[in-house]
């Protein structure tokens, strides 16, 4: 092979494949597209002033870029720490969790600290929060003995419904005024972005980001199991504890942006495990953030532009992933 | 010869103990519940306000026109949602599905955004046979869906069946968020017995009568649910007894749909709760899950009605919770199992 | 009599009963033997009416097994098939209880209790008869599906591997048992075995089959030697007479 491409007497398709096996060309293919849909969402169609059209989308366009990144992210990272390919963490109903926290703050602390209080704080005291109780949700289902992943799967499916519920009658316990600051609060869409959301989801995921790369190589350890990467020298237990922390704000945040989505980090988890075809997270990570992107975006203008379905996004995106998710559950079934 | 065929030393047989104390306990609640049930809400309508008003007061007319049908309604519902989980559980040989589970109550539902997109002006029955067509067809579609899973695999089925909920789910949504019609949604699809008031409530006898027929047929689903060879063996037509089922499962959960929306998990907690009290003989066990659903689904009612008394809180919610926190304890609790 | 003509049953493409014709029920116990695949389950789905040949019938006392009414035929025919699962929970006295059900449909009678009882008690189930399934060990619950099978009062049983998962005491149980119904009740056992030495030590007939056909069908002493064994199993195989029994060694 490598003589072959030294002397460059391969036939063309050969090497055409030789590239394509190259997943850093890949992950750049990807970007190309990426930006492609960007330019074109930014100027087709635009009613009035050109300047005016980018500036709104382009607070469309980041706040996609922010849900692509924390979600792409906090599944694949959540797929690797639990060693699987179908539980996601909405599915294992975290974003219902958050959405409970968030209502329970507004429920004990009323919506005059909910305005009030500086964002900010508020927002990383419903982080914190929810951090800590998901870690011990993680560690109450994934610690201990190994469950299979089915019952984890079912058992995810009735805690969201619990959660739900549970807000919902939080809700229902709540002054009118107060429960309308919180859902205006808390279902920013995704093509009218509220600019201080933006601005604060943004800021928490890029740090989340930043915490990623030192961890790279030992989740590419982790894919191999617990006793293995125990047996090589990893601290398991303070790794997951980070790793799940990071996974519960990626989580906070993109649910603060577009509220749950259920099935939309496992599809594009399990599209970019293919397309990146390697296990090595300084792949994966990326291609799903992107693949992310391009689903969102794309998404968005064939539905405008061909369907004028302008809102209906996510009701698609369910449809497509309940259908996805019922595959490869079969799939995996019939094995 | 071994011991097996000599006989052994008789040890006393230590019986299962008869549990009509228990029973005649579950009358009592239900008695208790069903008057408290009477006498809860807004107005005034308490047992000396009957008796000093006479006949032709207004407590006796709300009496008449709304408490007693609520009551009835909430019973029946109780009853007969968690008759159509054990029916269920039977066809498909997994104590983890329910209409619920399966994609059946979303069927449904979707059923009745087309019967009133369709045919708006249609009488309640031209909806609830609509929305019993769908739910047929939703039990059909998930009976296909699952033979493709291995029958052990006990928690893929329900999984499954839920999946194919979503999906339906999103289709319903779609059209219903199309057509403005996401508030008539909201009203199905979130289970409440508050605006049951006579001559709104009756479709739901139908669902008492399917109680009825499924305790006829009990030993025949009992066979059912020991697996076809068996069904054959004894004699059994089984594709018959599967069709009876899911008629039966299919008009109770469009008639509870019709009169109050859908109440979740209640199918599945009930019939599993009975199941570990005295087992799946089913002429034995339908007594017992219409008593308990009937007891469950009314109690949380009265908590609906009394938690931000005076305004209520949907029912589906309070069952959702506490369903939902049974279920998990019963998925759990089996941690020592193989799977 | 259980008579089966040119009997065939194929899946996808491949042959499992290849034209198939014998007649089951003269002698007592009839054992039938052949390696994995050589169509001993088909052949008893096939005439337990669940599965439904290409071609042949199989007729049951005379009365054609796919035009009979079901209900009649389950109460001269029973058929336990391997491996039973059942995830509903039954006690051991529901189980027997509902294999009267061709006979009451489920509305019991004193005779049925009465049967319910002997069956209970043939088997020594008694200390068990309000214990879950699921409570149960393997042999306890082999024997329970057994008891209904026997309180299915048929003049035909047929029993598909029953002897799997057993450890050594409880398979010489019930083939013991099996051997009593078939002295003192006149019950027509046909039993798969996999141990040929069960198989001659306790059977009348014993029928070997391979690739979808009979390719024996005799008494113990015929079919107990090394060549006929091979031809069926493929493999090697040496017999012995300990006390005057044959023997089968095949584990060299």
């Amino acid at each position: 092979m490598l003589t072959d491409t030294v002397t460059g007497r391969t036939p063309a398709p050969a090497r055409l494949g030789a590239l394509w096996a190259r997943p850093g060309l890949r992950l750049a293919l990807l970007a190309v597209v990426a930006l492609t849909l960007v330019a074109v969402y930014f100027f087709t169609d635009v009613p009035g002033s050109l300047a005016f059209a980018v500036k709104i989308r382009s607070l469309t366009v980041l706040a996609m870029l922010l849900v692509a990144t924390a979600v792409g992210v906090s599944t694949v990272v959540f797929h690797t720490i639990t060693q699987n390919r179908i539980l996601t963490p909405s599915i294992m109903g975290f974003d219902a969790f958050y959405v409970l926290v968030s209502t329970v703050i507004v429920f004990f602390l009323g919506s005059a600290s909910f305005l009030g209080a500086d964002p900010l704080t508020l927002w990383l005291v419903q982080v914190v929060v929810m951090v800590a109780f998901s870690v011990f949700l993680f560690t109450w289902l994934f610690g201990g003995k190994r469950r299979s992943i089915h019952l984890m799967l079912l058992v995810g499916i009735v805690l969201g419904t619990f959660f739900r519920s549970f807000t919902e009658w939080m809700q229902r316990m709540l002054d009118p005024l107060d429960f309308q600051v919180l859902s205006d609060a808390m279902f920013a869409s995704l093509t009218r972005p509220d600019e201080t959301l933006l601005l604060l989801t943004g800021a928490v995921v890029l740090l989340a980001c930043a915490a990623v790369p030192p961890l790279l190589r030992i989740l590419d350890v982790l894919t191999l199991g617990e006793p293995a990467a125990v047996g090589l020298g990893v601290n398991h237990r303070r790794t997951l504890l980070m790793l799940f922390t990071i996974v519960s704000v990626m989580i906070a945040a993109s649910t603060a942006l577009v509220g749950p989505i259920l099935f939309f980090g496992l599809i594009v988890a399990n599209l970019a495990y293919s397309y990146a075809g390697t296990f090595r997270h300084v792949w994966t990570l990326p291609t799903a953030v992107l693949i992310g992107v391009i689903c969102l975006l794309g998404g968005q203008i064939v539905l405008e532009q061909v369907f004028n379905l302008g809102g209906s996004l996510s009701m698609v995106i369910e449809f497509a992933g309940g259908l996805f998710f019922l595959y490869l559950v079969l799939r995996k079934g019939a094995r | 010869m071994t011991d097996l065929l000599t006989r052994r030393t008789p040890t006393p047989v230590p019986a299962r103990p008869r549990r009509t104390g228990v029973g005649v306990l579950i009358g009592a609640i239900l008695g208790i519940l069903a008057i408290a049930s009477l006498f809860i809400g807004v107005s005034d309508v308490s047992p000396l306000a009957l008796l000093t008003g006479g006949p032709d007061s207004s407590a006796a007319f709300l009496l008449v026109t709304s408490r007693i049908p609520r009551t009835v309604a909430v019973l029946l519902a109780g009853a007969s949602l968690g008759i159509a989980g054990l029916i269920m559980q039977m066809l498909v040989r997994n104590r983890f599905v329910e209409p619920g589970t399966t994609g059946v109550t979303e069927f449904a539902t979707l059923g009745m955004l087309i019967s009133t997109v369709f045919w708006p002006g249609m009488a309640v029955v031209g909806k609830m046979a609509v929305a019993a067509v769908f739910g047929l067809l939703g039990t059909w579609v998930f009976l296909r869906v699952v033979r493709a899973v291995p029958v052990r695999q006990l928690v893929l089925v329900p999984l499954v069946g839920i999946m194919l909920g979503g999906i339906v789910g999103s289709v319903t949504v779609f059209f219903a968020y199309r057509l403005d019609l996401l508030q008539s949604l909201g009203q199905w699809s979130q289970g409440s017995f508050a605006s049951v008031m006579q001559g709104r409530y009756e479709f739901v006898w139908i669902a008492g009568a399917m109680v009825v027929v499924a305790w006829f047929a009990a030993d025949r689903f009992s066979v059912i649910g020991m697996g076809e060879d068996f069904a054959t063996n004894l004699g059994l037509d089984y594709r018959r007894v599967v069709a009876v089922g899911m008629v039966i499962v299919a008009l109770i959960t469009a008639s509870v749909l019709v009169t109050s929306g859908v109440i979740p998990f209640l199918g599945l907690v009930v019939p599993n709760v009975v199941s570990l009290i005295i087992g799946d003989n089913a002429r034995r066990s339908i007594p017992w899950i219409a008593g308990l659903g009937a007891v469950f689904v009314i109690a949380c009612d009265i908590i609906a009605r009394l938690v931000r008394f005076p305004y209520e809180i949907p029912l589906s919610v309070i069952v959702g919770i506490i369903g939902a926190a049974l279920f998990l304890w019963l998925l759990l609790r089996r941690r020592g199992r193989a799977h | 009599m259980i008579v089966l003509d040119g009997v065939s049953k194929r899946y996808n493409g491949h042959t499992v009963l290849d034209e198939v014709s014998i007649a089951f029920g003269a002698e007592g116990v009839t054992a039938l033997i052949g390696p994995n695949g050589a169509g001993k389950s088909t052949l008893f789905g096939v005439v337990g009416r669940l599965i439904r040949p290409e071609a042949g019938r199989v007729a049951v006392d005379g009365s054609d097994v796919a035009t009979a009414r079901s209900s009649d035929l389950a109460k001269t025919l029973a058929v336990l098939r391997q491996d039973n699962h059942i995830a509903a929970r039954l006690t051991v006295h529901d189980l027997v209880e509902f294999g009267r059900f061709p006979h009451s449909k489920g509305r019991l009678t004193v005779t049925d209790r009465d049967h319910v009882d002997r069956a209970i008690e043939y088997l020594a189930l008694d200390d068990f008869r309000n214990r879950f399934l699921d409570e149960l060990s393997g042999g306890q619950r082999q024997r329970a599906f057994i008891a209904m099978v026997l309180a299915q009062d048929t003049k035909y049983i047929l029993l598909d591997e029953p002897l799997n998962n057993l450890d050594l005491r409880h398979m010489t149980e019930i083939m013991k048992l099996l051997r009593r119904m078939a002295d003192e009740l006149g019950k027509r056992v046909i039993v798969v075995l996999h141990d040929i030495n069960f198989a001659a030590t306790y059977s009348d007939r014993i029928v070997a089959m391979r690739d979808g056909r009979v390719v024996a069908d005799a008494g113990a002493a015929e079919i107990m030697r090394p060549e006929v064994l091979e031809a069926v199993y493929d493999t090697k195989v040496d017999v012995r007479q300990i006390d005057g029994r044959p023997v089968a060694l095949y584990y060299s």
